[in-house]
């Protein structure tokens, strides 16, 4: 829903005081934003505005600016390097949208004249790798994959054989869903990065974290612990064709400064966009209502 | 993260170290930082409020245990409330799986769960009460998304109904109510597709699979570590189709759980089971004290009001 209600053309104005910046920072928590997070950006808002007139629309945009000022350093696309293959490795918690996004990723690349492929790897989740060749066709991108049960850093350096042999310019490698306090799943990861390292001491040239617009305040340990153990270099944030606003990506910026390339606005192959800060700082204070 | 928090209250406690009877101000005092314990659990804001107002008038007057502080009885005060929102009226691992065959319907946004869930619900009912179960997948639309639950259910052992290829979910739906009659199914269970709780045209769609079946159980599957959305999905799925309880996937991580309050104090439905990993035994039946002491983070302090 709306952050703030529609602004009219000679609508009221309020003193912007402490009770209205508490409003205020209660509503950037409705977005997820966080508690601390929410406080820097209203007391931003305020530094030498308190006791002034504004009015609702007003105080959106200027609430929407600051948003837009924390983004706009990390909004940027994946970046392509001329290393071939590039390999990208996509991770996240189960069930974030790593798999469709490189179903969307692959076609886009592709359509940019790219050669790619893709790799299935996660081998350990009922018909994931199914799921992927789905992906593939639509894609039209071929997908090598491994049988079920089988170890995926192996699977990953195959892949990176095959690739190379074939001489794709990018190389995704799909991983199983895994939550970032499951120590053993995540030394799984890091050995999968290993093994990528063994064929390649430069790659991954891309490691994507996948992050669910549904979640709340996870995100924040979720960046932290992906970072660690698989050195994400860019994130994608899924499901912003929900009602979720995503607030806790500006906690995020704020915090860790990782980029973010894209984000997810539904099931469909095309429905993968740029993140646009001043779009995202629109919808999250209501201002594109 | 979570050191500040308790840094913090330790602080606050320090402060409020008179015996007696709770002031208003010691409780506010102490209220100000369960809030913020409550949001960063990702209790949705109204409902954090709301809860908050309850605690205060509750709290407010109550006598100190000469051991401990008045912050330190505040926070027990708020752990209580909590069990007490949490806590249903019925055992929630009893699925009403009277009459058979009994269909349950499985529905929720896309990624939470369902598909999982279904598999061990259909093992659970198969192992602890020897239930008949067939499942069905009437998610046309994910890929591979039939073949998923056809996988679990070799896994563990329990019937998938035939996969027909161009079949609409309500067509779906009626050929496993069929199906689980002739076969002499106890209960059939219907994993719907993911789907977005403002998405008017998948709604529909499942509420004519609702409307065709008439479920014994309609289980909302939610991710435990969803934020401030929880409310708005549990109430328009709600709404719309009816739901008689919600499974919290997902629990084996390291999140607070906080849409679970959020979602049993708005719709009054009971959370019924977590999820606490892929595997298909990871299920347990809800226990409101140990997700109460998850949400608000302080279980030691509940620890020693008790000993005192
Ligand atoms: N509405 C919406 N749904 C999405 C989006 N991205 C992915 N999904 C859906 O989310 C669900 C999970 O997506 P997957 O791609 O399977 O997620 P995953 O991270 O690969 O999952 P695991 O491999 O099981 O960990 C599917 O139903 C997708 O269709 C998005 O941007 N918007
Ligand atoms: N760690 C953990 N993972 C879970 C749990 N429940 C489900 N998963 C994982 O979450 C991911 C998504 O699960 P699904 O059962 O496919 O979710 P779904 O709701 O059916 O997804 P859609 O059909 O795409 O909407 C998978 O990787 C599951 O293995 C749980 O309790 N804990
Ligand atoms: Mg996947
Ligand atoms: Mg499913």
């Amino acid at each position: 829903g709306r952050l703030l209600g529609r602004g009219t053309t000679d609508e009221p104005r309020r003193v912007l005081d402490d009770d209205m910046l508490e409003q205020l920072e209660e509503l950037l928590i409705a977005s997820d934003m966080g508690v601390d997070t929410a406080l820097r950006i209203t007391s931003n808002m305020a530094e030498g505005r308190v006791g002034k007139r504004l009015s609702a629309t007003e105080i959106k945009e200027l609430m929407a600016q600051e948003i837009a000022r924390v983004m706009e350093p990390v909004a940027k696309p994946m970046p392509i390097y001329s290393k071939r293959p590039q390999v990208v490795l996509v991770v996240g918690v189960n069930g974030s949208g790593k798999t469709t996004t490189i179903g969307k990723l692959a076609s886009q690349f592709k359509g940019a004249g790219k050669k790619v492929v893709i790799a299935a790897g996660d081998t350990f989740r009922a018909a994931a790798v199914e799921q992927l060749q789905v992906w593939g066709e639509r894609a039209g991108v071929p997908v090598l994959t491994a049988p079920e049960g089988s170890d995926p850093a192996s699977l990953a350096f195959d892949a990176m054989t095959r690739a190379q042999e074939e001489g794709a310019d990018l190389l995704m490698i799909d991983t199983a869903g895994r939550l970032q306090n499951r120590s053993d799943l995540m030394e799984e990861l890091a050995k999968i990065v290993r093994v990528i390292r063994k064929k390649d001491e430069t790659a991954p040239h891309n490691t994507l974290l996948v992050l669910d617009a549904t979640t709340g305040q996870n995100a924040l340990n979720q960046v932290d612990v992906f970072r660690k153990i698989s050195d994400v270099s860019g994130l994608v944030m899924t499901k912003l064709d929900g009602t979720a606003k995503g607030g806790v990506l500006v906690a995020l910026a704020d915090k860790f400064g990782l980029p973010i390339h894209a984000i997810g606005v539904g099931e469909q192959i095309d429905d993968l966009a740029p993140f646009d800060p001043e779009e995202f700082a629109a919808a999250l204070t209501g201002l594109d209502t | 993260m979570f050191e500040n928090l308790s840094e913090r209250l330790s602080g606050v406690f320090d402060r409020l170290t008179k015996q007696g009877a709770l002031s208003e101000e010691d409780v506010k005092t102490a209220l100000r930082e369960v809030r913020v314990a409550l949001l960063e659990a990702d209790v949705s804001l109204p409902v954090a409020r709301e809860f908050i107002k309850k605690v205060q008038d509750q709290a407010t007057g109550q006598s100190v245990t000469k051991s401990v502080t008045p912050g330190q009885q505040v926070v027990k005060i708020v752990h209580d409330a909590l069990v007490d929102t949490l806590r249903g009226d019925e055992d929630p691992g009893k699925l009403k799986i009277d009459n058979p065959p009994a269909p349950i319907l499985m529905v929720g946004l896309q990624g939470g769960g369902k598909t999982t869930t279904t598999g061990k619900l259909a093992k659970r009912l198969k192992d602890r009460d020897g239930k008949k179960v067939l499942m069905a997948s009437l998610d046309i639309y994910r890929p591979a998304a039939m073949d998923q639950l056809a996988v679990l259910g070799a896994q563990i052992g329990v019937d998938t109904l035939p996969i027909v290829k161009g079949q609409k979910p309500v067509d779906i739906a009626k050929r496993a109510k069929q199906q689980a009659a002739l076969g002499g199914y106890d209960v059939y269970m219907l994993d719907t597709a993911g789907r977005l709780h403002i998405d008017e045209i998948l709604m529909q769609e499942v509420e004519d699979v609702r409307n065709v079946v008439d479920p014994r159980e309609t289980l909302l599957v939610v991710d435990g570590l969803t934020g401030q959305v929880a409310v708005e999905v549990a109430q328009e799925f709600d709404d719309k189709i009816g739901i008689s309880g919600v499974v919290l996937t997902r629990m084996d991580g390291d999140g607070r759980g906080g849409a679970a309050l959020s979602m049993r104090a708005v719709t009054g439905k009971p959370i019924r089971f977590v999820g606490l990993g892929e595997k298909m035994d990871a299920i347990e039946t809800f226990e409101p004290d140990r997700i109460a002491g998850r949400i608000l983070g302080m279980g030691d302090i509940v620890a020693l009001v008790e000993k005192a």
